[in-house]
This record gives structure tokens, C-alpha cells and sequence, in this order.
């Protein structure tokens, strides 16, 4: 039976049915859901791990240990991941293994849109892109298959369209895999350069062989039609094509490297124009037109951001001389920015930060919210752990830079990629501070655990990372932990130990406040006393508004955190139920 | 029944469960249903926009310009966002109700008139923060939104009850309640 599943729940179902034993990954938008829903499924085991790298590395042992293993990760993660994936792709398998790479074209959660196709070219593994829930479902088990056959990881890559989307999806009965034994085999698994050399001569021969299997795959297909016009396509740029054009021969791709040439050349005869559509980088052009075939891609087809049929049709109309409306239009309507939740503890550190004006390095996660008005906190945000080793640049190229920048991290990216920067800080004499943000979770991709909240993914009690005994371990002296929602400590700490001149780490905790049990009493403005300064605006809370020229809280969002009540210079903020009495 | 419905509103007013309830309908009734959702960064107090799609065979999962039947939206300036998107004969479904963006809580930008900027539109405004608080269930908007809908689509009404019952768990009986309402003052 039929049954709506988004592409992130297909592919863990997938995965269940091709009898994998276990999945690992990172959480990162678009990608968290699957390993979330692979978790649920009887007789597996599931992780988080620290980060990609280490996902992966997880993964490969699990695969030469002999079982079917699932990594998963956003696009930007297989960055952190490459070092592993680059020499995996010489060792091989053993266990088939599938990362999944969750691309993100329209940067919707992300910090760059990268088109992770090109690490299947540059890895020379086989990369697989469904176009909706159920073909995600279907390739994932074939890619198990083509895993074990040649020898090679291989990379399913998805988009936020495929991953977020509900689509109809035929479930269909587990495998039942056996483990495969281990056998030891130095030559293929230690990368040393004698044995290295060999191996690439083994990707090399693979290479052809997938040449010749990305010829009569079915994952590749010619769809009929009429017009001389043909579209080559791949994931969901399918659909689009499909919505914009029924009926015009189509070039579906499903294996997006190798490509097959033949293929391509073959439906090249059967029309008079190519156009090539696909989101971001010009990757299968480039691939068609080495053929030295003439076609037709970026030139009218966007490279940046998400497609959709319309963009697809206008595109194509318009090259082909016609024209249809023009429906994007200034509507000039006051933006909604995702903003702090009421009561996240993150805020008062952004407005402490803000009001010292220091310079900020920042990170990726909830907290690079403080980089938006009015807070406006943050000066750099580049990837995860970034901002401590460019505080130790900054402080380096002038040491002014010391005595008034803090670099902030939230508590899963410190344990993603910020310990190593952080020794690195030590090491070479930096006099850096670093806030750590821990908020007990990790809040943006929807309060996954890490390994310093006490839960495993499974729901199993782990030991918890002590954040300060670390610090200290790694060297720094300064350590000190601080309640974000004491505004007056809070200023008092940030203060002392940007003006230490040595390492300083702040461990600043509170849960999210999304987490369960976080409501607090709201609280009410007593009227009579607010003079209408504004300056409990400057918090940016989403429950604070001017109404009549006086401030007014919504006790429906307010979440009782108080820290505007510390801000009012007049004392006008109080818990609610004071005023009520 | 080919229909390209789009929910708007403010991340956490619950437009995934009511696009999640339809999508169900819709599945039972033997359609293609493709439903395409926003996740992460942008759940947090942001827009948030569903796009829902059903009929024979469904491609894109995106609703183009001018294409919607429906824009079933939870807030007024949401509404306004994505007014666009409807066809010429189609309808909004709007929630009579303003939710400040930073932009006007900080009194960088004003909030637009809503009558004013939707003219030449087919639009209700719907009293749904009322009518839900009259159920006794303040959190129910997007139910009462779902009643007002369901009455314009030709499902049958047990179908869009007993899908409200899978997916409310411990709230069913005050979300039917809800339903119910918008159902009735929908007619």
C-alpha cells in the first residue's frame, strides 16, 4: 500500500528494507530526519556522531566489519567528511555503504550551496539522484547493491525539495543481510603510497566498469515524446521539467557520474536542440558538451538558487522565442526574519555582546540568529568552529584584537570542531575568550543529543562531556561558568575575561527554551511606569512590542526568562502574577 | 480533484499538521499528493510556507504564480506575501489576526493594511483566534482554518474527522471541536 513519506523518511526506509545494521551521521538540515527515522526501526543501531569526519569513519568500520552501513550529512558536512571519503573511495567496501549528501539549492537553512555532485567526480564514486520519496527509497537499496558489486562507497544525493517533500511511497518487505566476514587485507586497507598507487589503478578500472553499467542501468532513462526539443535532467529539475514540459523527450538521469555517454549521444540524435536543466552548477553540461555535443544550460537556466517550473518554462519559452508573463513583482512587504525564540538564553549574551561592542566571531547554529537587528552581534560566520581559530588569526595579524573579541560556539558545534581550534588557541599562545553556548541541545536541527547531554540517539544514558574539566585539560586556566539570565554576572564575567590577556573559556548554560518544561510565568509592564524608552526593544524578543507608545508583552509568547525585566531602567517589567494581585 | 493549495503563516502555528491532515484526505481518496514543507532555520519564528499539491499525477511540488486554488493563510501579512501566488478565481482563506515581525516590533517598517492590499482578491477573513478560544482550544486556529477549507473541497466530511483524530492524539476531541466550528460557520 501506498503510504506519504518525505524523501528523508524514504531513504531510511530504504535503508531498513536493504537490511542495513547501521546508520551514523551528523544532524544537519536536510539531512537530520533520516537517521531519526532509521532509529525507530527494529534490530538496527543508529548514532550521532561528533561530526562528519568521524560519521564517516564510524561508517567505514562498520562496513569492513561486514555490515550494510547508512552515513548521513548536509552538503557542507561532506566537506568536514572529504578527507575520509577521498582515500574511502581507494580502499573500497566491504558491507555495502551509502552517504547521503543533502544538498540544499536555495541555501534555506545553509551557509552556501555547493553542488556536492562534483565529490562524486572528484572521488570517483557512483553519485544517485531520485527525483521524489519513492525513488529515493528504491535507490537507496540499489545503491547497496552497486556498493557490494564494484567495490566503491556511493553517494545518494538528495535536495531540500527531495528531502522535505511528502510523496507517495510502496513499502516493501526487509532483507535480511548476514554479516560479511572481515578479512584482513593490508594491500586494500592501508593506504600507505606503495599500496595507494595499486589501489588507484583499481578506481581507475572500476571507473570503466561503471562507465559501461551507467549504459544499461535503468536508473538512466530515455522518455519519448514529441518536439525536436530534448531535456536532460536529473533529481527533482525532473519534475519541473515534466510540469513545464509533458510530453517532450526527457534524458532522466538517476546515476549522475559516471554519465553514460552513449546514452546521452544516442537521445542527442533523436532531437534537434538539448537543453540541459539542473539546479546549481552547470555539472551535466559540462559532461554533454565534452561529448562535443551543442546544448543548451546555464546560459538561460539559473545557477544559484532552487528552480521551479515556472523559472524552468519561462527559461525555455524564452529561448525558444516565446514569452509568458512575467509574475515576479515588488511586493514591498516588511520581511519576517527567523528570529530568538522568547526566553532562548542565547539573547542576553548577543545583548551583553552588542552593548560592550566587542567583535564577535561567531558559528553556525541558533546563535548566528544574533547576528540580525536589533542585537546585530555577530561579525563573522563562516562554518562550524570557525570563529575561534579566526579569533586567534585576528588577535595574531594585531593584537588590539585580543582585549575585545570573544569568539561564541554553541555546545554540539564546540564538540563538532571546536576543540581543536581551541588547543590550537593554547598552543600558540592566544589570548582569546570563548563563550560556549550550551544550551543542553542541539537546538537548530530540532534537539538532537550530543555527547554532553547525557542521551544517545538510541534513548540511551550515555556519560556527559564536562565541558569546563575539558578546558582544562586542554590547557586553559581561565575557566568560569556563568547563568545567562543573570545579566549583571553575565557582564561582569564577559568583561574580566576579555581583558585577561590569557585563554579564557565561559561555559554560559541554559537549556533551550524550547525544551520541555522551559515555560516560566510571564511577565506584564506596569504602564504607569513605562516611560516608552524602548530599550527593552533592543533585546529583539519576538513578545515585546510598543503599543500606544508604551511597551506591552504578550503573555501567549512570553516564556518568563525575565531578562527584560533586568533591562527596564524603570522597573516598569514584572512577573506577571505580581501585577495581577 | 486536481487542487494546489498553500498554507502560510509564522514558524510554530501549526501549518504542518493542518497540511499533513489534508495530504491524508487526499491519499485516501486515491490521489497523487505531493506535499513540500520548510524545515530548519526558518521554523524559527520566521515565514514559513507549505506548498500541497493532489490530483491524478502530480510532478513539481512547488506551486507556481497564479497557480493556487486555495491560500489557506494563518496570518495577515503572510496572506499578503503570498496573495500572488493564487489563480484569478481563487480564494483565501485568511486568519484575521496580526503577528508583528521584528521589523515592525523594532518600528523599522509598518504593518500593511490588509483590505487595502488585497483588493481585487477573493478573500474571507476569518475570525479564528475567536472562534477557537470559543472552543475552549486557543491552539485549534489552524483547525478552525481546516473547517473553513474542507467545506469548499468535496471530501467527505468523516474523511477529514477521522484524519484529525490519527494526528491530534490527546488533543482529537478539542481539534474536532475546532474543525466542526469552521466547518459550520464556513458554509
Amino acid at each position: 500500500m501506498a503510504r506519504l513519506m518525505t524523501g528523508n523518511e524514504a531513504i531510511a526506509r530504504g535503508a531498513f528494507e536493504a537490511g542495513v545494521k547501521i546508520g551514523v551521521g551528523y544532524p544537519g538540515t536536510p539531512s537530520t530526519e533520516i537517521l531519526e527515522n532509521f532509529a525507530r526501526y527494529p534490530g538496527v543501531y543508529a548514532q550521532w556522531s561528533p561530526n562528519e569526519k568521524v560519521a564517516l569513519e564510524v561508517g567505514i568500520g562498520a562496513s569492513l566489519a561486514g555490515a550494510r552501513t547508512l552515513v548521513t550529512m548536509k552538503h557542507v558536512g561532506v566537506n568536514v567528511a572529504a578527507d575520509s571519503l577521498l582515500t574511502l573511495s581507494y580502499t573500497g567496501v566491504n558491507a555495502g555503504l551509502v552517504l547521503v549528501s543533502a544538498d540544499d539549492p536555495g541555501l534555506h537553512s545553509s551557509q552556501n550551496e555547493q553542488d556536492n555532485r562534483y565529490y562524486g567526480k572528484l572521488a570517483k564514486i557512483p553519485v544517485l539522484e531520485p527525483s521524489d520519496s519513492e525513488e529515493a527509497r528504491k535507490f537507496v537499496k540499489l545503491a547497496y547493491e552497486l556498493s557490494e558489486e564494484f567495490d566503491t562507497p556511493v553517494i545518494l544525493r538528495t535536495t531540500t525539495r527531495i528531502a522535505h517533500t511528502h510523496t507517495l511511497v510502496i513499502e516493501e518487505e526487509p532483507r535480511e543481510v548476514s554479516l560479511k566476514p572481515y578479512v584482513k587485507n593490508p594491500q586494500k586497507y592501508v593506504m600507505v603510497p606503495g599500496n595507494a598507487r595499486l589501489r588507484h589503478q583499481v578506481v581507475e578500472e572500476r571507473r570503466q566498469k561503471l562507465l559501461e553499467y551507467a549504459e544499461i542501468t535503468p536508473l538512466n532513462r530515455i522518455e519519448e515524446g514529441t518536439g525536436d526539443v530534448g531535456f536532460i535532467t536529473s533529481g527533482i529539475s525532473y519534475q519541473y521539467v515534466k510540469e513545464a514540459f509533458p510530453g517532450s523527450p526527457v534524458l532522466k538521469l538517476g546515476l549522475t557520474w559516471p554519465l553514460p555517454e552513449k546514452l546521452i549521444l544516442k537521445f542527442a540524435e533523436k532531437v534537434k536542440t538539448i537543453i540541459v536543466v539542473e539546479e546549481l552548477e552547470p555539472y551535466i553540461e559540462e559532461h554533454v558538451r565534452a561529448l562535443g555535443l551543442k546544448v543548451v544550460g546555464k546560459e538561460i537556466i539559473p545557477r544559484t538558487g532552487e528552480l521551479n517550473h515556472y523559472i524552468v518554462q519561462k527559461a525555455v519559452l524564452k529561448y525558444l522565442g516565446e514569452d509568458i508573463a512575467d509574475f515576479l513583482e515588488n511586493l514591498d512587504l516588511p520581511q519576517r526574519p527567523p528570529v530568538m525564540c522568547p526566553g532562548c538564553p542565547h539573547r542576553p549574551v548577543f545583548y551583553i555582546l552588542s552593548e560592550l561592542k566587542l567583535t564577535v566571531t561567531g558559528d553556525i547554529g541558533c546563535y548566528t540568529l544574533g547576528v540580525m537587528p536589533p542585537l546585530g552581534a555577530i561579525d563573522t560566520t563562516v562554518c562550524m568552529g570557525a570563529g575561534i581559530g579566526m579569533a586567534l588569526g585576528m588577535e595574531k595579524a594585531n593584537p588590539d584584537f585580543s582585549g575585545k573579541t570573544v569568539a561564541v560556539i554553541g555546545d554540539s558545534t564546540f564538540l563538532h570542531s571546536g576543540i581543536t581550534p581551541l588547543i590550537d588557541m593554547v598552543y600558540n599562545g592566544g589570548k582569546g575568550t570563548i563563550l560556549i553556548l550550551d544550551n543542553r541541545t542541539t537546538a537548530m536541527t530540532g534537539h538532537q543529543p550530543h555527547p554532553a547531554t547525557g542521551k544517545t540517539l538510541m534513548g540511551e544514558p550515555a556519560p556527559q562531556v564536562d565541558f569546563e574539566a575539558l578546558a582544562r585539560a586542554l590547557g586553559v586556566k581561565r575557566v568560569t561558568t556563568v547563568d545567562p539570565f543573570d545579566l549583571q554576572q553575565l557582564r561582569a564575567v564577559i568583561t574580566e575575561e576579555v581583558a585577561a590577556g590569557e585563554v579564557s573559556v565561559v561555559v554560559v548554560r541554559r537549556e533551550c527554551a524550547l525544551l520541555p518544561n522551559q515555560t516560566r510565568e510571564p511577565l506584564t509592564v506596569i504602564s504607569e511606569k513605562c516611560t516608552g524608552c524602548q530599550r527593552c526593544l533592543k533585546l529583539g524578543c519576538p513578545a515585546i512590542a510598543i503599543k500606544d507608545k508604551k511597551a506591552s508583552i504578550d503573555p501567549l509568547l512570553c516564556n518568563g526568562c525575565g531578562v527584560c525585566a533586568q533591562v527596564c531602567k524603570f522597573s516598569a517589567i514584572i512577573k506577571g502574577g505580581d501585577s495581577l494581585g | 480533484m486536481d487542487k494546489n493549495i498553500l498554507l502560510a503563516g509564522v514558524g510554530g502555528q501549526g501549518t504542518i499538521l493542518a497540511s499533513k491532515i489534508i495530504a491524508g484526505v487526499a491519499e485516501k481518496a486515491g490521489l497523487d499528493v505531493k506535499v513540500a514543507e520548510v524545515h530548519g532555520m526558518a521554523q524559527r519564528g520566521g515565514a514559513v510556507v507549505t506548498y500541497l499539491r493532489f490530483g491524478k499525477k502530480v510532478n513539481s511540488p512547488l506551486i507556481a504564480h497564479r497557480e493556487a486554488d486555495f491560500l489557506l493563510a494563518f496570518e495577515k501579512l503572510e496572506a499578503l506575501r503570498w496573495l500572488s501566488y493564487l489563480k484569478p478565481e481563487g480564494l483565501a482563506l485568511v486568519n484575521d489576526m496580526e503577528i508583528y515581525p521584528l521589523p515592525v516590533l523594532t518600528g523599522k517598517a509598518s504593518y500593511p493594511d490588509f483590505r487595502e492590499r488585497a483588493q481585487g482578491v477573493n478573500f474571507n477573513l476569518i475570525p479564528a483566534r475567536e472562534i477557537a478560544k470559543s472552543r475552549n482550544n486557543p491552539r485549534g486556529i489552524n483547525m478552525v482554518l481546516l473547517g473553513f477549507l474542507a467545506k469548499r473541497l468535496t471530501f467527505p466530511k468523516e474523511a477529514w474527522l477521522q484524519e484529525i483524530q490519527k494526528r491530534s492524539g490527546k488533543f482529537s476531541e478539542a481539534n474536532i471541536a475546532c474543525f466542526q466550528a469552521g466547518f459550520t460557520y464556513g458554509a
